[in-house]
């Protein structure tokens, strides 16, 4: 694409940020009164919506249920208008179900499963234009809000590298450029990686500073939905009375 | 000609214009609830390395030497003694599966279930294959909680006449954790109609029948036309009882007559869509200001 650099000789990058930036979030939990826990994320453009139905008896084949674990079955879906041509297949293609996969993966690490044998956790998310981390965010917000009980927060974001920069939080221009993308999942308290996933090619000698900026920026998102659950607990809390 | 006109503004959250604050210790998941490891650790906490640390968002109780953390919003968890409200999912070979709001289906056995006219026998062969004929898939019953199994499955029976298969209603589903645990869970309103306050969230609005002598465990499906009065009665009290739970406010029988006196002045347009969330504000206002008025109507005895 000539004429549109990543990163300016002054350091920024095309949308006015600097490289460790996050984006605009906005998040809100309880959007659906008849799901067990919902929540709505905008991280810049992207707008991801989660919703959580569970612990449940298991639905369809009995054969399924584990006897100690409860089993956590994620779908992904996005909107048909949310990319630059229109999808005709919302979900069941194979990018929704990779997604779906890599979701299932991160939250059977985080939720504490071992709690409700024999019962499954449904989660459903969709997004616009999404990325994997949108959707790993709204969904812990919709598990916090359903009561499951969760290790920690999960909070993912990704990260690219441009010209020996690390840049935080790609948006659809940086990620459309092809450079290398990183994606983290992290539970912030303790610092473990709950998936971390890359395509496309990258010097190991640069991994390291691009898994920090990665890290660092996952730890900003924590304190921001740290800030948003609080809030909606002690609304609740308040609601309720003593 | 003058208008009124009303622009969009963002509302401010309700706790500030009540002015009041919490005085409970409230945690999210990672947070380190103590480092003291003299404690016993409760539900919605879990151990890791050396701490004490939440796993749900709530609020900390603290009992002697159990701490618990209690999340705002969970599913139906049975004690024993319970009155639940569910519908039936399967039929299985001796009972059936219910859906009750909790982790797992309960379990309603057929040794269990009041046989019609309130018969004690032994239950033989040809009752398992009626056993469709008492109750199908669909269905709707009120219940007793009998046992709690360990995984948490519950054990359901309906040994007294006035429970069984529920007739002509309105059914509400809410949270669990908004019901208030009383004496009798079944209230007849001054209205005009009935209401049974499961403890798992499920609530049945039914018209009060004339005849009470005739308690037969609900064999008899009453299918007679419900009045048109009633029916407005039933509306009324369904968009009173949406609207107590927006506000997140407790459910008991006073609530809900306090509500429903207070929304007499508006129409009910239909019992389809929800009232508007202003109707819901102003009513739980009008109700909170009630409830400064009679403090003793509030000390609610819990039993």
């Amino acid at each position: 694409m000539a004429g549109l650099e990543l990163l300016s000789d002054q350091g920024y990058r095309v949308d006015g940020r600097r490289a460790g930036e996050l984006r605009k979030i906005q998040a809100r939990m309880g959007v659906f009164a008849q799901a067990d826990g919902s929540a709505y994320i905008e991280q810049g453009n992207t707008k991801a919506l989660a919703v959580v139905y569970g612990p449940h008896e298991i639905r369809g084949s009995r054969a399924r249920a584990l006897p100690d674990r409860a089993l956590v079955n994620c779908q992904y879906s996005s909107a048909t208008f949310s990319t630059g041509e229109r999808k005709r297949r919302p979900h069941g293609d194979r990018k929704s179900c990779e997604m779906g996969l890599q979701l299932r993966q991160t939250f059977e690490a985080a939720i504490l499963t071992q709690l409700h044998p024999r019962s499954q956790i449904d989660i459903y998310v969709q997004a616009d234009g999404g990325t994997y981390a949108a959707c790993v965010n709204a969904a812990t917000l919709a598990v916090l809000d359903a009561g499951i009980p969760m290790r920690d927060f999960v909070c993912a974001c990704s990260a690219g590298f441009v010209d020996g920069t690390a840049l935080a939080d790609l948006s659809h221009v940086e990620e459309a450029a092809g450079g290398p993308q990183l994606a983290l999942a992290l539970l912030p308290a303790s610092g473990q990686i709950a998936l971390l996933e890359m395509d496309a090619r990258l010097h190991e000698d640069h991994l390291e500073r691009v898994l920090e900026a990665a890290a660092q920026a996952a730890r900003d998102v924590h304190t921001l939905l740290d800030r948003v659950v609080r809030q909606h607990v002690r609304e609740a809390s308040i609601l309720l009375g003593d | 000609m003058a208008m009124e006109m009303r622009l969009p503004v963002a509302r401010k959250p309700l706790s500030e214009r009540l002015g009041r604050d919490t005085k409970k210790h409230l945690v999210v998941p990672g947070d380190t609830i103590t480092t003291d490891t003299g404690f016993m650790r409760g539900h919605g906490t879990y151990m890791g390395e050396e701490k004490l640390i939440a796993s749900v968002a709530g609020s900390v109780e603290r009992v002697n030497k159990l701490i618990c953390v209690k999340a705002l919003k969970t599913r139906y968890i049975g004690e024993v003694g319970d009155i639940v409200v569910g519908r039936i999912t399967e039929v299985q070979q001796k009972r059936w599966k219910v859906e009750t709001n909790s982790r797992l289906d309960s379990v309603l056995l057929l040794s269990s279930m009041n046989l019609p006219g309130g018969e004690l026998r032994r239950r033989s062969a040809e009752d398992e294959l009626a056993m469709r004929g008492f109750l199908q898939e669909g269905d709707l019953i009120s219940a007793e909680v009998q046992a709690v199994f360990s995984d948490g499955a519950v054990s359901l029976h309906t040994r007294s006449l006035k429970y069984g298969k529920l007739g002509q209603g309105v059914l509400v589903q809410v949270s669990p954790s908004l019901v208030k645990r009383q004496k009798t869970h079944f209230h007849d309103l001054p209205c005009g109609a009935s209401v049974i306050l499961g403890n798992n969230g499920f609530i049945w609005i039914y018209p009060t029948p004339e005849h009470k002598e005739e308690e037969a465990g609900g064999f008899i499906a009453n299918l007679e036309p419900v009045s048109l009065a009633d029916r407005e009665v039933i509306s009324r009290l369904r968009n009173c009882i949406i609207s107590l739970v927006t506000q997140r406010m407790m459910l008991y029988d006073t609530s809900i007559l306090y509500c429903y006196e207070a929304s007499l002045p508006h129409q009910v347009l239909s019992p389809g869509p929800l009232p508007s969330s202003l109707i819901c504000e102003l009513l739980c206002c009008l109700f909170r200001d009630n409830m400064h008025i009679s403090p003793i109507l509030s000390q609610h005895p819990s039993v």
